[in-house]
C-alpha cells in the first residue's frame, strides 16, 4: 500500500492492503460476504459476529452512528440540566424539593437547589454540550460517515485507530457520568475551569473529586479527538478516489478537513493546560496559583504562579474550539443549501478560502476572551483588530449562502429548513460577535447574559442546526429510511422560534448588566424588572427541550418504522455517497470505487437538473466557474 | 491548495497532478502522514509547556543559575563541581541514539537487512534506556539536595516544578519510544516486515524518535543553558 503506483492504477484498491484483508460487504438483507475482488476468504470473519459488527466495529459508518447516538444521549442529559437551572432562574420562588428525590437531598436547602448544585449544573451543561455533543457528537459523527463516502474511500485510513477514537470518547463519557455520583458531586467550576477555583480543592464543593474526574475525562476526550482528527486528515489527503482533486471535494469535506486540522493543533494545548492543573491540584505545584487566602479555609500553601496563564492556554484551545464546533455545520449547510436549491453553490473557491482564513485567524484571537483580565490595552487592541477581521470571511460565507438559494428551485425538506435556520442564526449571533470583539464594549458586557446569548445563538444553536440538517439529510444513507417529515417540520419551527425566544431577550438582560453564573438575581433590585422576562425564557427553554425530545423520538422511530428509502439517490444529489448501495456494507462500494470527473455542484447545468460527479465531462458541455 | 483551486475545472482526471485523487499527493503512505501530523500536534503540547516556562520565568526577578544547580556527576565527590557535564553526557547519548536510529531506518529501506535493522534498533533502545537511567539519577540527586516538585533551594520555586514536569513529560516520551522500539524490534526479528515487504514501520518510529530528540534540544536549552 506504500507504493503510489498501486493507488494510481487501481482506484478500488486505494485504501490499501490493510483494509482489503478486513473488508466485507453487507448487502441489503444484512448478509455479510467477503470481498471477492481480492480473493480473501477468511472463514472466521464471514460469520455474523454481533460484537464485531455493532460494538467494536471498524466500519466508519457504524462508528459514526456510535458517535451520533452517544452524542444524542449526552444532549438529552445536558439539555435536561439546562432546564433545571432555567427553572431556578425563571421561578426562583418555586419549591424545587423534587431535586432532592432525583439527585439526593444534599443538593436541596429549604426547598431550593444549593448554589453548589447550580454551579455543577452549569458546568456540566457547558462541558457536555461543547465537547461531548458539539465536538464528538457533531464532527465525530459526520466526519466518520461522510469522509470515506464523499471522498470515495473504502474506510478511514486506519479503521482501528478510528474505533479507538470512539472508545476513548466512550471512556471519557463514563468517567464524566461517574463523577455525577460522587458524594461531593461533579465539577462545579464552570466549563472553562479557571483557577484558582478549579486548582484549590477546598475552594468549593465542585472543586473536589468532580474536578479531578473532569480533568481525567477531558484528557481521554483529547486523545479521542486527536486520534479521530489525524485519521480524518490523512483519509482526506491520501484516500480520495481517482479524479477527486481538492477542487472537486464537496464543501463538507473541506470543512471537516479544516476542523480536524484545528483540533490537532489546539487540543494538545488543552492537554498541556490540564496536566499542569492536575499537578497543581494533586502534587503541590503552583503553576496557576499565587498567594491566596480562602475564607473559612485559610491561607493556601501556593506561591509564584499565575492564574491568567491558564486562561491563555485554555483559550488558545478554546477559541479554535468554537470553530471546531461550527465548521462542520458550515460544510453541511453549504451542501444542503445547494442540493435543495437545485443550484450550484455560489463561490465555491471563496467558501474554501474563507474557511481557511477563519481557521488561520482562529489561532490569533484567543485573548478577546480575556479583555477584563488586566490585559495590556495595546495588546487588547491588536486582538480586537484580528477578531474583527473574522467578520470578513464570515460575511463572505453568509452572502454566498444567500446567493446560493437566491432564485433557486427550493425544496423545503426539514434539512433545508434547518440549513436556512442556521444561516439566520449565524447572522444574528455573528452580529453580536462584532460587539463583543470590541474591547471597549466587551468590558461592559463581559460575563453578562449578552455573552450567553451571543455564543448560544451562533455556536450552540447554530451548530445544532447544522447537526439537525445533517441528520435529516443523511439519515437515508445511515439507515436506509427517511425521517418523518411532519415531525421534522414541527421540530424545526418549535426549535427555530423557541431558540430566538430564549436567547433574544437575554441580549436585553445582558445590556442591563445582568451577570451570568448567578444562581439567583432576586437579591438585586435593579434586576427585578427582568423577573417576568426570565420566566418567559424559562418557558421557552422547556418548550424547545420538548421539541428536541420529539426529534429524538422521530430519530429512533424512523430507524425502525421510518418510510423505507427505495431510491439510491433520494435527494438527487451529485456527491458520490449516493452511488453506493442504499444500505452500504463495510467497504461502501460493491465493485470498484467510482471515478470522479466533475465538481459536486453541477445543478441545473445545460438544462439538466443534476449531473453526478461520476458523469464524465460531455463533449460540448459548457464550462462552469469554480 | 492555491494551485489546485485555481486549476481549470475541466482538467482531465488522468493528468499528472498528484492532488487529483487516487493516490497520495505527497507520495507517502497514510501511516507516515499520520505520524507527521501527530508530531505537529505533539509539538503544540510541548510548546504549551515551554510557553508556560517562559511566562513564569519572566515573572520572576531572579532565576537559578544552571551551573550551580546541575554540577554533580555520579561517582564524583560532592565537592568536585562539574557543571553541565552530566547533562552533556545525557544529550550525547540521546543524539547518538538518533544516529543509530538513522542507521536502522537506512538498513530497513535500502537493504531490507533484518539483522542489521534489529542490531541498530537494539542500540537505539540501549541509548533510550541509558538516557532514562541518567535522568533517574539526576532527578534522585536533585531531590536529595531538596529540589522537589514544590520546593527549590536554588532559588525561584517555579524552576523546580517546571524542571520536573517538562523533563518528566519529555522522559515519558522517551519511555514510550523505548517501548515502541522494543515492539518494532521484536517484529523485525520475527520477520513481520519482511513478509509485509517493507520496513516502513521502522521509519515511522524513527520519525517519532527524532522528534523526541529534537524536543530535547529545546528542553535542554530552557533549563541548562538559558
Amino acid at each position: 500500500m506504500e507504493t503510489t503506483e498501486t493507488h494510481h492504477g487501481h482506484a478500488h484498491s486505494n485504501t490499501g492492503a490493510y483494509i482489503t484483508d478486513h473488508v466485507h460487504y453487507q448487502d441489503v438483507e444484512g448478509v455479510i460476504r467477503s470481498e471477492e475482488d481480492h480473493g480473501h476468504h477468511d472463514s472466521d470473519r464471514n460469520k455474523k459476529n454481533f460484537i464485531h459488527t455493532w460494538i467494536f466495529s471498524q466500519d466508519h459508518k457504524i462508528i459514526g452512528k456510535q458517535f451520533l447516538i452517544t452524542g444524542i444521549i449526552w444532549a438529552i442529559v445536558g439539555g435536561a440540566f439546562s432546564n433545571i437551572f432555567r427553572m431556578q432562574l425563571g421561578f426562583p420562588d418555586t419549591n424545587m424539593s423534587w431535586i432532592g428525590n432525583v439527585f439526593g437531598d444534599r443538593w436541596v436547602e429549604n426547598g431550593h437547589m444549593t448554589n453548589d448544585f447550580y454551579n455543577m449544573l452549569i458546568t456540566m451543561h457547558g462541558t457536555i454540550l461543547v465537547f461531548f455533543v458539539l465536538t464528538a457528537g457533531l464532527s465525530g459523527t459526520f466526519a466518520n460517515i461522510l469522509i470515506p463516502l464523499q471522498c470515495g474511500a473504502r474506510d478511514m485510513a486506519s479503521p482501528f485507530l478510528n474505533m479507538l477514537s470512539y472508545w476513548f470518547f466512550f471512556m471519557a463519557s463514563i468517567v464524566m457520568a461517574a463523577s455525577f455520583f460522587l458524594p461531593t458531586g461533579a465539577a462545579g467550576v464552570s466549563w472553562v475551569f479557571y483557577p484558582p477555583l478549579s486548582a484549590i480543592r477546598d475552594a468549593s464543593l465542585g472543586s473536589k473529586g468532580g474536578a479531578d474526574m473532569w480533568l481525567i475525562s477531558m484528557s481521554l476526550f483529547i486523545f479521542s479527538s486527536l486520534l479521530g482528527g489525524l485519521n480524518y486528515i490523512t483519509t482526506i489527503l491520501n484516500l480520495r478516489t481517482k479524479g477527486m482533486s481538492m477542487a472537486k471535494l464537496p464543501l463538507t469535506i473541506w470543512a471537516l478537513l479544516i476542523t480536524a486540522i484545528l483540533g490537532v493543533l489546539s487540543f494538545p494545548v488543552l492537554l498541556g493546560a490540564a496536566i499542569l492543573l492536575i499537578f497543581d491540584r494533586t502534587l503541590g505545584t503552583s503553576f496557576y496559583l499565587d498567594k491566596i487566602y480562602i475564607e473559612n479555609v485559610g491561607a493556601q500553601p501556593h506561591e509564584g504562579g499565575n492564574p491568567i496563564l491558564y486562561q491563555h492556554l485554555f483559550w488558545f484551545l478554546g477559541h479554535p474550539e468554537v470553530y471546531i464546533v461550527i465548521m462542520p455545520a458550515f460544510g453541511m449547510v453549504s451542501e444542503i443549501l445547494s442540493v435543495n436549491s437545485r443550484k450550484p453553490i455560489f463561490g465555491y473557491r471563496a467558501m474554501v478560502l474563507s474557511m481557511l482564513a477563519i481557521a488561520a485567524l482562529a489561532f490569533f484571537v484567543w485573548a478577546h476572551h480575556m479583555f477584563v483580565t488586566g490585559l495590556n490595552p495595546f495588546v487588547g487592541s491588536v486582538f480586537v483588530f484580528l477578531t474583527l477581521l473574522i467578520a470578513i470571511p464570515s460575511a463572505i460565507k453568509v452572502f454566498n449562502w444567500l446567493t446560493t438559494i437566491w432564485k433557486g428551485n427550493i425544496k423545503y425538506t426539514p434539512a433545508m429548513l434547518f440549513a436556512i435556520g442556521f444561516v439566520s442564526l449565524f447572522i444574528s449571533g455573528g452580529l453580536t460577535g462584532i460587539f463583543l470583539g470590541n474591547s471597549s464594549i466587551d468590558i461592559q458586557l463581559h460575563d453578562t447574559y449578552f455573552v450567553v446569548a451571543h455564543f448560544h445563538i451562533v455556536m450552540g444553536i447554530g451548530a445544532f442546526f447544522g447537526m439537525f440538517a445533517g441528520v435529516y439529510h443523511w439519515f437515508p444513507k445511515m439507515y436506509g429510511k427517511f425521517m418523518n417529515r411532519t415531525m421534522g417540520f414541527i421540530h424545526f419551527w418549535l426549535t427555530f422560534a423557541g431558540a430566538y425566544a430564549i436567547f433574544w431577550p437575554m441580549h436585553y438582560q445582558g445590556l442591563a448588566g445582568v451577570p451570568r453564573r448567578y444562581p439567583s438575581h432576586a437579591g438585586y433590585e435593579s434586576f427585578n424588572k427582568f423577573g417576568e422576562l426570565s420566566e418567559f425564557i424559562t418557558i421557552a427553554a422547556l418548550v424547545v427541550f420538548a421539541a428536541q425530545l420529539l426529534f429524538v423520538f422521530n430519530f429512533f422511530y424512523s430507524i425502525f418504522r421510518g418510510k423505507i428509502c427505495h431510491e439510491q439517490n433520494p435527494w438527487k444529489s451529485n456527491t458520490i455517497e449516493w452511488t453506493t448501495p442504499i444500505k452500504p456494507g463495510h467497504g461502501n462500494w460493491e465493485g470498484e470505487i467510482p471515478t470522479v470527473h466533475r465538481w459536486p455542484y453541477d445543478y441545473g447545468k445545460d438544462g439538466q437538473d443534476f449531473i453526478p460527479q461520476t458523469m464524465p465531462i460531455q463533449p460540448g458541455e459548457s464550462a462552469h466557474h469554480v | 491548495m492555491e494551485a489546485t483551486l485555481s486549476a481549470p475545472a475541466h482538467s482531465t482526471t488522468t493528468s499528472a497532478n498528484p492532488w487529483n485523487g487516487g493516490r497520495s499527493p505527497f507520495k507517502v503512505s497514510w501511516g507516515k502522514l499520520m505520524m507527521w501530523y501527530f508530531l505537529v500536534g505533539d509539538s503544540f503540547s510541548f510548546a504549551s509547556f515551554l510557553v508556560t516556562y517562559g511566562a513564569l520565568r519572566f515573572s520572576y526577578n531572579s532565576w537559578p543559575v544552571p551551573n550551580h544547580v546541575f554540577r554533580a556527576f555520579p561517582g564524583v565527590p560532592e565537592d568536585v563541581h562539574l557543571p553541565l557535564m552530566f547533562v552533556s553526557l545525557m544529550t550525547f547519548i540521546l543524539i547518538m541514539s538518533s544516529v543509530t536510529m538513522v542507521l536502522a531506518v537506512h538498513y530497513g529501506n535500502a537493504e531490507k537487512n533484518r539483522k542489521k535493522v534489529a542490531m541498530w534498533l537494539f542500540f537505539t533502545i540501549i541509548g533510550g534506556i541509558a538516557f532514562l537511567s541518567c535522568q533517574a539519577w539526576e532527578w534522585t540527586h536533585l531531590i536529595s539536595e531538596g529540589m522537589t516538585i514544590s520546593a527549590n533551594p536554588f532559588g525561584a520555586s517555579a524552576f523546580g516544578w517546571l524542571f520536573f514536569i517538562i523533563t518528566g513529560f519529555h522522559g515519558f516520551h522517551v519511555f514510550t519510544g523505548v517501548i515502541i522500539n522494543i515492539i518494532v524490534t521484536s517484529n523485525v526479528m520475527s520477520g513481520v516486515y519482511d513478509r509485509r515487504g517493507n520496513y516502513e514501520m521502522v521509519e515511522k518510529v524513527g520519525l517519532y524518535w527524532h522528534f523526541v530528540d529534537l524536543v530535547w534540544v529545546f528542553v535542554f536549552m530552557a533549563f541548562y543553558l538559558l
